[in-house]
């Protein structure tokens, strides 16, 4: 293992050539002037369009479909019915029909002329008031319950109550004892989970809750009850959308009977080619999937998804022709991205002096029909002595998919913003509340408190903090912060990795870069080992034909595909050496590559060029594997994160306006600051327009959604996000980690920190996101008018 | 109104389609573009301009149509049906892929093109109202290998990550800087307004506007 350390490990701060350097990103270039391809702008031969049926209904059952008159109109190739009569729908704008034609127009028109007929059913899409006297479940724990529990961190004694009295619903395979383990689950608890009987779920009920048991960690009973203050507070925040600008879509075609072609919009391009196959009953080996580029995912773009089987299915009807179907941009909204809501009634036990002993918390939410778990809580701060309770909605509001951090910036908005509220009721500066519990946030106390610090620098939250509501006039400003945290790790990686005699390089890997780095930073690794610049090296992703790569989720690219291509490139090299040794008198172990030569490390004149050296191997190229996991501790996992916002309110119109924000992050070895950065930005503005403005508003009397259009369901603009400074922790400490994923992390302190800001401009809390003006000024104006309602 | 982008507003100004009048139906653009900004204009406008597209448009259609349009120089012929917008038919037609439909309704600004040196919403334009006049894409800004000053401060500056608004964002920092050569911050935050971001590139872009706007004249 050392040895493999040695060879593979990541090279010392001052030996590395590119990593950590500020290049721009490769494909940029493209990208700013409009060539850079996505599937959206893909155009294969013959390509036909589809447009889609959708169901007006947010419950109902389909009663009959008629397509004969769309499929007499002019142009039409195909008509394919996705839920055909008897199906029950249970959300508005679910995929009923698609039509293929020669044109968007004469697609549209097809669609227009398909007749369907619904019976609709009651449906339900409220998840804002809480849920009263709901009874506990008894039902048999699903999976998904499980990931609550050990995301929430539930003691073994409760998990293995809660297994041993409700059974299970699935069956627990020796893989996800494997993937448990890894995850530090306890071997009582999977001995219990594989020992536990299998149940069939019991017929659904009419109600909508769903309420899990409770959970204790400790003594609240006697925290709440020695109390020297207790503080207690309404949080939390709606469903929103992933509103991705390249909505979700494919084109599919069939280049024989059972060989499927697609382009599809995918954060999963080594993954997505299995879904395909189950979906169309034709072997993985038979589908081929491609993608150079991708306008967003966000967590929302895994599966193939019901629109990926259909427009295959619909290109089979046009005799195999390509057919494009993505989503219009209310379809996008509606049925492709929903981060579950989750709102709370939080209680707080506190001594004098700021120590945190008691938390409780009562909180519901929903993801859909599927109701969804509850956020981890309290985050980060694991305060001792807890008293849980979560009750799932069931909603016909569409699915739940993951979004950036799935249920983290959730649980910290509730838990920061009810220790906030906890620090102004103790007259205490809630930083100084925070770094006194720090401990509490154990094992990564020390970079909390290191992170801190450095942000309230950056944004002189000494000079600048007052206690809340202080201030006069109608403007009012104020400070709020937040800590988060996440995992990371690498997911599996393969690549091939070639040097030819000419001196070329060439590497390939079925991975994907959603906007993240990706592709720059696999270069910056394999120019840093090999000694070039990464113009010199050529790399392919995007398609399944190349090695496997996982899909980009839970900040875990980086990671997978940092490893298998250091470890590729070192063993490249490394043959390399072997080859030119003896020409340079030395023994491979005494080169190195360094500035386009391989030379001498005691004699650094003694040397030859990359190219020189490549010429010597003749007519066969090096050629390698790299994978991911394989040998040397190159990643882990685990990262802590502060952010601090600025704000001021209008205490009128109830406007508020992003000052400055701070983020201060770490994230192990950084590879690619510049993109790495641009990370943190990103999710610090998306954290400002979900705290401002973003909510998949429901219309409960229709059960449709009432924003599905940029207009009304707000991004911000260039305009709305105030000054922004990013700070990444490196050097001694972080480095030595290896790099550790991004995408996640930073995402989620944002909304919790500006809310804290807002509460402390304006004195009192605005209980629920997005904090629009109307939400101000009636937190402001209990006592006001009919509109002054949270 | 911090906000709203000030270019479509200057475009929904009465004396400009008469100018641009050229018998197939411009007007009727006009009243697109108006619906486009919405909240912007009273609704008297839409009623105004649709009766005047009404008097005013020679009859197109049904069917398709042939269709000349001039872009980044070069003359595209097309037979399209007069409801094809200016936006599907650079991407359909003529695979110009850099304009992105993303809103399709004139809210984001991922399709924004240069309409004799403005930007317009290409979503918001019918093919056929863009005969004579001369449009800029992003393509004919500059090309990878010989990037305009403006692309090569969007890479300098990071200022994109998926890149999906990226090519939007150039085009509409192009007709930003031609009107302010010389942009506060103040002025680029309500300039560049009328496009959205979904990853979060604002930092990366307003260093970039400014980082152009110095070395446009170098």
């Amino acid at each position: 293992m050392a040895d493999d350390n040695t060879r593979y490990g990541w090279p010392a701060a001052d030996e590395r050539s590119l990593i950590g350097k500020r290049l721009s990103r490769v494909d940029g270039p493209d990208k700013v002037s409009g060539r850079a391809k996505y599937t959206y702008d893909v155009h294969r031969p013959g390509m036909l369009y589809g447009k889609v049926v959708r169901c007006p209904h947010a419950h109902a059952k389909v009663v009959s479909i008629d397509i004969s008159a769309a499929e007499k109109m002019p142009g039409v190739k195909a008509i394919h019915i996705v839920q055909d009569a008897g199906a029950e729908i249970h959300w508005a704008g679910d995929d009923i029909v698609v039509v293929a034609a020669v044109d968007e127009g004469a697609a549209a028109d097809a669609a227009r002329a398909v007749k369907v007929e619904y019976q609709p059913l009651p449906h339900f899409v409220d998840d804002f008031a809480q849920p009263k006297d709901v009874a506990e479940s008894t039902d048999p724990l699903t999976q998904r319950d499980l990931f609550t529990m050990f995301n929430n961190d539930a003691p073994d004694e409760q998990v293995i109550a809660a297994v041993q009295k409700r059974g299970l619903a699935f069956k627990v395979t020796p893989e996800m004892a494997q993937r448990m383990k890894d995850n530090e689950v306890s071997e009582n608890v999977i001995k219990t989970l594989q020992a536990a009987p299998v149940k069939q779920a019991a017929p659904a009920t009419n109600s909508p809750y769903k309420k899990e048991s409770e959970s204790v960690k400790g003594d609240p009973d006697t925290a709440f009850k020695e109390a020297e203050v207790v503080s207690e507070g309404v949080y939390g925040c709606p469903v929103i959308t992933h509103c991705c600008l390249e909505s979700h879509g494919s084109i599919a075609e069939w280049t024989d009977s059972d060989h499927l072609f697609s382009h599809i919009s995918t954060q999963n391009v080594s993954g997505v080619p299995g879904q395909y196959a189950q979906a169309l009953k034709i072997p993985e080996a038979n589908v081929h999937v491609h993608q150079d580029h991708i306008g967003g995912g966000f967590g929302s773009k895994f599966g193939i998804d019901r629109w990926g089987a259909y427009t295959a299915q619909v290109s089979k009807k046009a005799g195999g022709k390509p057919v494009r179907v993505m989503l219009e941009r209310d379809a996008e909204l509606e049925v492709a991205g929903c981060r579950p809501s989750a709102f709370a009634k939080v209680r707080i036990a506190a001594k004098k002096d700021g120590t945190l002993t008691g938390w409780q918390s009562d909180s519901w939410g929903t993801g859909g029909p599927g109701g969804g778990g509850a956020p981890p809580m309290p985050y980060v701060v694991i305060i001792p002595n807890q008293r849980k309770q979560h009750t799932a909605i069931a909603t016909n509001i569409g699915p739940a998919r993951a979004w950036r951090a799935p249920n983290h910036p959730q649980g910290c908005l509730i838990t920061m913003s009810a220790i906030e509220d906890a620090a102004a009721k103790l007259n205490m500066d809630p930083l100084d509340l925070m770094l006194k519990n720090i401990d509490l946030a154990a094992p990564r106390a020390a970079v909390y408190r290191e992170e801190l610090q450095i942000a309230a620098d950056l944004i002189a939250w000494k000079q600048n903090w007052h206690q809340r509501g202080q201030g006069s006039g109608v403007n009012k400003r104020g400070l709020g912060l937040a800590i988060h945290t996440w995992g990371g790790r690498g997911h599996d990686s393969n690549c091939s990795f070639t040097i030819h005699p000419t001196g070329a390089v060439e590497i390939k890997m079925g991975t994907q870069d959603l906007g993240v780095g990706t592709r720059t930073a696999i270069l910056i690794v394999a120019g840093d080992t090999l000694g070039l610049p990464i113009n010199q090296i050529d790399l392919k992703i995007g398609d399944n034909q190349y090695p496997a790569s996982g899909g980009s989720g839970g900040s875990t690219t980086i990671g997978g595909v940092s490893s298998s291509t250091r470890r590729a490139a070192v063993d490249a090299r490394d043959q390399l050496f072997a080859k030119v040794a003896g020409a340079l008198n030395a023994k491979p172990e005494e080169l190195e590559a360094v500035g386009g030569n391989i030379r001498v490390k005691s004699a650094p004149s003694c040397s030859m060029s990359w190219k020189d050296a490549c010429a010597r191997l003749g007519t066969q190229p090096i050629q390698v594997i790299g994978k991911n996991p394989g040998p040397g501790d190159l990643i882990s996992s685990g990262v802590g994160g502060a952010v601090m916002a600025d704000v001021s309110v209008d205490t009128e119109t109830g406007i508020v306006k992003m000052n400055k924000m701070v983020c201060v992050q770490d994230c192990g070895l950084i590879i690619s600051m510049k993109t790495a950065e641009s990370q943190v930005y990103g999710a610090m503005i998306m954290g400002i327009a979900t705290t401002l403005y973003e909510e998949k508003i429901m219309d409960r009397n229709t059960g449709q959604m009432l924003n599905p259009n940029m207009d009304f369901y707000r991004l911000a603009g260039i305009g709305d996000v105030g000054e922004l400074v990013v700070h990444m922790m490196t050097g001694k400490g972080y480095d030595e980690r290896g790099p550790i994923g991004l995408g996640e992390p930073p995402t989620v302190g944002p909304m919790a920190a500006i809310g804290n800001a807002v509460a402390n401009a304006i004195g009192v809390r605005v209980p629920f996101l997005p904090i629009t003006p109307d939400r101000v000024v009636a937190a402001l104006n209990p006592q006001g008018g009919s509109n002054a309602t949270v | 109104m911090d906000d709203l982008p000030d270019k479509p507003a200057k475009d929904n100004k009465p004396k400009e389609s008469k100018e641009t009048s050229s018998g197939t139906g411009v007007s009727r653009r006009d009243f697109l573009k108006i619906s486009g900004v919405g909240a912007a204009v009273p609704l008297v406008s839409h009623v105004s301009a649709l009766a005047l597209a009404e008097d005013q448009a020679g009859i197109q259609g049904p069917g398709k149509v042939p269709v000349s349009l001039t872009v980044n120089g070069k003359k595209l012929n097309a037979q399209l049906e007069p409801r094809v917008t200016l936006l599907d038919a650079l991407r359909d037609q003529f695979d110009l892929t850099g304009a992105k439909r993303v809103c399709d309704r004139g809210t984001c600004g991922a399709c924004t093109v240069l309409l004799d040196g403005k930007a317009v919403y290409s979503c918001s334009v019918l093919a056929i109202d863009a005969q004579n006049h001369e449009i800029t894409t992003v393509e004919g800004l500059g090309e990878p290998v010989r990037l305009h000053p403006i692309q090569q401060a969007f890479v300098d500056n990071d200022a994109q990550q998926c890149g999906f608004c990226t090519p939007g964002f150039v085009v509409a920092t192009k007709a930003f800087l031609d009107s302010h050569p010389n942009p506060t911050l103040e002025q680029i935050k309500h300039g560049l307004g009328g496009n959205f971001c979904r990853c979060g590139t604002y930092a990366g872009m307003r260093a970039a506007v400014m980082q152009a706007a110095k070395t446009k004249g170098a």
